[in-house]
């Protein structure tokens, strides 16, 4: 909905421009000088790494925060955003990465907290319609708990396309869904680009860029370093402007040589949900052998968390055969005992759960080490030897930090994974579970954390990776499992994979059949 | 517009100038207050805050000989520090972890409870030696009365805060009911109080001519050990990785339940060990009034020492000194109690406000108007 002040302005006009974008938090510069154009009905890719100012620049133009100097245009008229509900009057609609949605909800009740008060039922009819005029199947009477990832991530769009935006925002939207459900995904952003809707699509995923965007702007350290057509650009030339350097692609030379005995054996793992909305595991089994990687593919909220918690030991299960770490049987103990047997953890969330952001690095070493690497006693805390570890650890892995003797919280997403990876790997552990080990990291601590993965099964340990990532599962395992509601496919040779028949284990196929069904893949 | 900026970094010096920032708030708030009421803002203040200390610090200019004449002033100080730097300590500990125990009064209540109990059933003519299973007994009373919140958390995930707050008023009324009933002074006129403890179990005095008494090494006894334990050892790390992160706890193989029955148990104890401690020292005898609302005092001593038991020394000192400087008060300036009530409330509220200012700075914007 155009307000009085903004009149359409003649043809040419850009729908939405940002000239000089500065936002500064305290000395640090998240925006310098930033400038953007969106053409009406235009596809246009912001592209970076994380931590490149993609977000800020996107908060400020949907009216979340302000930015410390400099201007947007809209149709060619200066305009202030203040609030997000100015944004949405402007006609400008955002699908967040982490959907607000209320799963105790229904789809037309939580659609219709963003509206303006309507009848549910008419609500209802036009949710339908718009649901089947863009392909986006949803039942608006269901509850949003029982809803996939990617139905929830429709309902995040239906809300708002019922908003009739001119510009869509959309923040990394493929990163919770398949290969399958992208490209249905693709097919409902080139009708609405088709209609006039201009799409601000934010992802680092460079092969999606190409196929779905016609202009892309990239940004590295906050500032632009290029404006670019993604079609006439390579993947590899993209990054490489995102990253400003050559990059370090990270890939397993040829098939594992020598996989030795199995290290890390989990026989038929059942375990309840623990909340409504949680997952069950049901059945899972799975055995890592020593030398070999082994990736656990899924979409997010599939039940990898619960995998990784009764695997870690912080949920136990039920029989203590149900997971076997070098044949101890080790179901039933928690994490300490698992580490002293040889296994070591890097769960999927740094701050608050591998680590502990108010404490100091030796502090965090002292978390996961203190009896598994003897930095304390049963009571008393060997500080020495956990300054020693964390100089270890920095230095091995590069962990770089602004302040002599910093809290894990300041440190970088980046950095703090490699420290966190790092405290694990130095312990030579037998075996090593680890989760997104370079979720939302920069593509150089990835290469950093991948290689060390790698390194660690080629010296003979049993390495776990539960991702999210296919491309980042394809480089570096030997074999890849699918999980898809708590349930784990079967071990196949990462040779015989392809990212289509993995897309298909995870949108829900079979994994029970032991061959995949090759007709159905386009 | 004033807005809240995140530090990147928590502020190591304003975590420690927040408490002085606090005080000197309380201060001026204070100050404003007197000059509502009508009364000389600045000769309150004085009398309110300074001139205990003043007469602590006339004490120790004194020569040798002329001393003891003036002891009562800092020795009441001290008196009043002891409960509540053996509750605080254990405060700060059980907020550490990220429990709220609210109720520490009614553990108070119930240590000088069972304490008393064991001390009227004493027999007759016991040795000094009788006070050590009395202080136990404290303790276990206040152990018992904060399992009562430890148990419910843990079993049944009920919120602490209330159900030991509510504990306190349970205790208080037990209290009550004993006094008038089973404890009751057959010679006391009907007077709602219990016969007078035997000497046994009277807190030893340690100075002549005052009330200073054997509690005040046990408190820093308690606060040095708890100070210890947080900054060396695996409990402490425990302790405050529970209370930080539960995820990273549970990662890191700590049980949050029992930590949460450790912390609890070990506020509840102090607080039990100190409303020992009190009664013997003080009324020698169990009453209704047995100044059980030191027990929320110190949730602003524990917070005055930063949540750090040595800190809670510190925080008590300053809370007592509030105590009696409310005491010349009254009698000066015909000031209601009240008012001590009044100002102990305004730190802790500024206290709580200035402790954001380690986390954040405040910056003047201009608004962008467009």
């Amino acid at each position: 909905m155009t307000g009085p002040g903004h009149a359409d302005a003649g043809p040419g006009t850009p729908l939405f421009e940002a000239r000089d974008i500065v936002k500064k938090f305290g000395e640090f510069a998240a925006n310098q000088d930033v400038g953007l154009v969106i053409q009406p009905g235009e596809k246009h890719a912001l592209l970076g790494e994380n931590g490149a100012g993609k977000s800020t620049l996107v908060k400020m133009m949907y009216g979340v925060m302000q930015p410390t100097s400099g201007e947007f245009f809209w149709n060619g008229a200066r305009t202030v955003i203040h609030k997000p509900a100015e944004a949405r009057d402007l006609g400008i609609g955002m699908v967040f990465q982490h959907f607000s949605v209320f799963d105790a909800l229904t789809v037309v009740e939580n659609i219709a907290l963003a509206l303006a008060p309507e009848p549910m039922k008419a609500l209802s009819q036009r949710i339908e319609q718009v649901s089947e005029s863009y392909g986006l199947a949803i039942d608006p009477r269901r509850a949003v708990h029982t809803l996939s990832v990617g139905e929830k991530q429709r309902v995040e769009i239906i809300r708002c396309l019922l908003q009739h935006p001119k510009l869509l925002i959309m923040d990394e939207p493929t990163s919770v869904l398949t290969p399958q459900e992208t490209r249905v995904l693709f097919e409902t952003l080139d009708k609405l680009a088709a209609e006039g809707c201009s799409i601000l699509y934010i992802s680092h995923k460079l092969e999606e860029v190409k196929a779905l965007c016609d202009a892309a702007t990239i940004l590295r350290l906050g500032r632009v370093v290029a404006h670019c057509d993604p079609k006439a650009e390579t993947a590899r030339s993209m990054a490489e402007m995102m990253v400003g350097d050559e990059i370090a692609w990270v890939e397993k030379e040829g098939a594992a040589a020598e996989t030795g005995p199995v290290r890390l054996m989990v026989d038929r793992l059942n375990l309840p949900a623990a909340s409504e909305f949680g997952i069950s595991l049901i059945d899972l089994s799975l055995e890592v052998r020593g030398g070999e990687v082994v990736g656990i593919a899924g979409v997010a909220g599939e039940g990898q968390s619960e995998l990784m918690e009764a695997l870690t030991g912080e949920v136990l299960s039920d029989r203590a055969e149900v997971i076997l770490i070098d044949g101890e049987a080790m179901g039933r103990v928690g994490p300490t005992p698992r580490r002293l047997a040889g296994a070591a953890f890097v769960p999927e969330e740094r701050n608050g759960h591998a680590a502990v952001g108010e404490l100091t690095l030796p502090g965090n070493i002292i978390l996961a080490h203190h009896a598994a690497e003897q930095v304390a006693t049963r009571s008393w805390i060997d500080f020495g030897k956990a300054d020693g570890w964390a100089k270890r650890v920095r230095e091995a892995f590069d962990v770089r930090a602004g302040a002599e003797n910093p809290t894990a919280g300041s440190l970088s997403g980046g950095n703090l994974q490699k420290f966190i990876v790092g405290r694990e790997i130095l312990r030579e552990p037998g075996v090593l579970v680890v989760s997104q080990p370079t979720w939302g990291v920069d593509a150089g601590a990835a290469a950093v954390i991948r290689r060390a993965l790698i390194d660690l099964a080629g010296r003979g340990s049993a390495v776990l990776v539960i991702s999210q990532d296919l491309e980042e599962i394809f480089s570096i395992c030997d074999k890849i499992a699918v999980i898809h509601h708590g349930r784990l496919s079967r071990e196949h040779p990462a040779a015989e994979m392809t990212p289509e028949k993995v897309g298909l284990l995870m949108g829900g196929a079979h994994p029970e059949a032991s061959e995949i069904p090759a007709g159905e893949v386009a | 517009m004033i807005v809240l900026e995140p530090r990147s970094q928590p502020s190591r010096i304003l975590a420690v100038l927040s408490p002085v920032i606090a005080i000197g708030l309380t201060l001026l708030a204070g100050g404003i207050l007197m000059a509502l009421m009508g009364k000389p803002p600045l000769e309150a203040l004085w009398i309110y805050f300074f001139q205990p200390f003043g007469e602590l610090w006339m004490w120790i200019t004194l020569p040798e000989g002329e001393r003891e004449m003036w002891l009562y002033i800092p020795s009441e100080v001290i008196v009043k520090a002891i409960p509540l730097a053996l509750i605080g300590a254990g405060l700060a500990v059980c907020f550490r972890a990220n429990v709220w125990n609210i109720g520490a009064a009614g553990q108070y209540t119930m240590g000088a409870i069972i304490g008393g109990w064991f001390a009227l059933s004493a027999p007759e003519g016991v040795s000094g030696i009788w006070l050590a299973p009395y202080l136990i007994a404290g303790v276990l009373g206040g152990m018992a009365w904060a399992a009562i919140p430890a148990f419910l958390r843990v079993r049944f995930n009920a919120n602490e805060i209330l159900v030991s707050l509510m504990l306190t008023y349970v205790a208080g009324y037990l209290l009550d009911w004993l006094v008038r009933g089973p404890f009751k002074d057959p010679l006391g006129f009907g007077f709602p109080q219990s016969e007078d403890f035997q000497d046994a179990f009277i807190m030893p005095v340690l100075v002549e001519g005052t009330r200073l008494h054997l509690g005040v090494v046990l408190a820093i006894i308690a606060t040095v050990a708890l100070w210890v334990m947080m900054g060396r050892t695996m409990k402490g790390f425990e302790v405050r990785v529970i209370g930080a992160a539960p995820r990273a706890g549970a990662f890191a193989g700590f049980s949050r339940d029992r930590t949460i029955w450790f912390v609890l148990l070990l506020s509840g104890g102090l607080a039990g060990l100190a409303g020992a401690i009190e009664v013997s020292a003080t009324v020698q005898q169990l009453q209704p009034q047995i100044s059980a609302e030191y027990g929320f005092v110190a949730i602003i001593v524990a917070f005055l020492g930063r949540l750090n038991p040595l800190g809670a020394l510190f925080g008590a000192v300053i809370l007592a000194i509030s105590y009696i400087g409310g005491e010349n008060a009254q009698i000066l300036l015909k000031l209601p109690k009240a008012v001590t009530g009044v100002f102990q409330g305004m730190l802790l509220f500024f206290l709580l406000g200035c402790d954001t200012l380690i986390r954040y700075r405040i910056r003047l914007m201009r608004p962008t108007r467009g």
